[in-house]
């Protein structure tokens, strides 16, 4: 079981990220933290007409978390707003091909919630 | 035979299999195992004379009583305390903190101020952040320096007239670093300041004298150090503890009440309301007589043995950066590392299919991780049964670590 927890994609992922970066000038912009180990992911985005047209990932993370920001921009990009809202952990599991235990399903959660702070437009706490 | 392997056939939980490798258990710091005399003693107690205490006239709450009196007497001894009235049994340091955090909370005037280190568990700091906010008083924070140890020309610019705690760690929970705690006690009291010491990562590994050392307060878990969850231990000086109004109000704590009022209890009963943690009370009496039997100076040789290869074994490793003193001779039994390029949740998951169970993460010191510059850390802790060849095991999977991410 543990074998899987680092899946192929998710070390692919990791290794070498489609969407890891920043954007200058986002439209959108959001960062929040893992209180289980202090990890912090950023997401930025831009807006067209009402889509994601664009976003980047980057912050302190572990390759669980990193990988799930990554495959979550690669599903989002693309989409209407309200769409991009509802893609949940199922979704983003579904292209991890992993199996993740239940103490690191924050790790694959906080990029989703990340995202979503994002578009409603929240912001960060200092 | 080294202490470790003397030790180990005590600890049932060692035998068992992680994905398929014998375990090796390097997360003492945030838990230890426990032996079978301590299992034993506290099967046998809810088996044979489980019953309330202090109340209960019959043979069982007798029995019950004193076992827990026993207990306390045990602890008294084991840390070198002058009376068994300065011993309070509490569910763990955390508890211990905010016991007198409160306490001290509700004399705080506006402007006081409160001393803390900057490499505190989260347990030692929250709780005065609380009081601080309540009343108007001020936290102040004695800077680390780049050597890992406080720096002590800060601390006695930082004490003033209007210091009323200092609060420190006795030894970091992710650096090692042993503070010299006599001193801070020495320069507090010159102060007028009362001192409390955080010993969750001291009394499973120091002998300890605390009437010698002179705090007002130290604190520490039984879990920590072979006993079960649920139960610490606040000592406080009885002096002080006679002068200090507690902080939780219930049963056991009191002597005579009427609708409107009562009067407190004895020491230490005054500080513990509600039934307290029996059956724990008597497995950790059976953890300090089994430390008491090994002998805490043998119990600190052993660990600084286990330290000392542990950081040269983790030194000799490409990427890995250790964190905190590289002298063991001057160490707690923790050594905190990193491996580049990988985060400590995936090292320590890796290392787990490996048998290897370590701690990663900020260790509950976001603070520290700050001024460290680092997300968070990988941490091997070593208590009585660990041996020269778990040290070896981590070794070898941490080496490996880069090529199975």
């Amino acid at each position: 079981m543990s074998a899987v927890q680092y899946s192929d994609v998710i070390r692919e992922r990791f290794r070498h990220p489609r969407f890891r970066g920043r954007l200058p000038n986002p439209d959108a912009a959001f960062e929040d933290v893992n209180p289980l180990c202090g990890d912090r992911i950023r997401i930025e985005c831009r807006l067209t007409e009402g889509r994601l047209a664009e976003a980047m990932h980057h912050g302190d993370s572990c390759a669980i978390c990193a990988a799930s920001a990554d495959v979550l921009i690669e599903l989002a990009v693309g989409r209407p707003v309200a769409e991009v809202g509802r893609l949940g952990a199922a979704d983003v599991l579904e292209r991890l091909q992993a199996d993740i235990r239940p103490t690191r399903m924050k790790c694959v959660t906080l990029p989703i919630t990340v995202l979503q702070g994002a578009l409603e437009g929240r912001e960060v706490a200092r | 035979m080294t202490l470790g392997e003397q030790c180990r056939g005590d600890f049932p939980i060692l035998s068992r299999l992680i994905n398929g490798r014998p375990l090796v258990y390097l997360d003492s710091g945030a838990s230890s195992q426990k032996p079978r005399q301590v299992l034993d003693a506290m099967r046998t107690f809810y088996e044979q004379s489980n019953a309330n205490v202090h109340r209960s006239i019959h043979t069982l709450g007798e029995e019950a009583t004193e076992a827990y009196e026993a207990a306390r007497d045990a602890v008294r001894s084991f840390v070198g305390a002058r009376g068994r009235e300065e011993i309070i049994f509490t569910r763990g340091t955390t508890e211990g903190v905010n016991i007198i955090a409160q306490a001290l909370g509700r004399t705080l005037k506006p402007g006081d101020e409160i001393i803390v280190s900057e490499m505190e568990h989260h347990s030692n700091l929250i709780p005065w952040q609380m009081v601080c906010r309540d009343r108007g008083a001020v936290l102040r924070a004695i800077p680390l320096q780049d050597d890992a140890y406080l720096d002590m020309a800060a601390y006695a610019r930082l004490l003033g007239p209007r210091t009323r705690m200092v609060a420190v760690t006795h030894v970091s929970n992710v650096l090692g670093t042993i503070n010299p705690v006599a001193d801070i006690v020495r320069q507090a009291h010159a102060a007028g300041a009362q001192v409390l010491l955080d010993g969750a990562q001291a009394a499973p590994h120091l002998r300890l004298d605390l009437a010698a050392l002179g705090c007002d307060f130290y604190v520490f878990s039984g879990h920590k150090m072979l006993g079960p969850t649920g139960i610490g231990v606040l000592y406080g000086r009885r002096e002080v503890l006679e002068a200090t109004e507690p902080a939780l109000g219930g049963s056991e704590m009191i002597k005579e009440v009427w609708i409107d009022h009562a009067q407190w209890n004895d020491l230490p009963w005054r500080f513990e309301p509600g039934t307290p943690p029996i059956a724990e009370a008597v497995g950790l009496h059976a953890a300090v007589a089994y430390l008491d039997k090994l002998g805490m100076d043998r119990v600190g040789a052993h660990e600084r043995e286990l330290t000392g290869r542990c950081l040269d074994a983790l030194a000799a490793i490409p990427g890995v950066t250790i964190y905190g003193p590289r002298n063991s001779e001057m160490k707690g039994a923790v050594v905190a590392f990193n491996v580049a390029g990988i985060h400590p949740h995936d090292g320590a998951a890796l290392l787990d299919q490996s048998g290897v169970a370590v701690r990663a993460g900020h260790h509950c010191a976001q603070p520290l991780a700050k001024r460290l510059g680092i997300a968070g850390a990988l941490r091997a802790s070593f208590s009585v049964y660990n041996t020269p060849a778990d040290v070896d095991r981590l070794a070898e999977a941490v080496a490996r670590l880069d090529s199975e991410l």
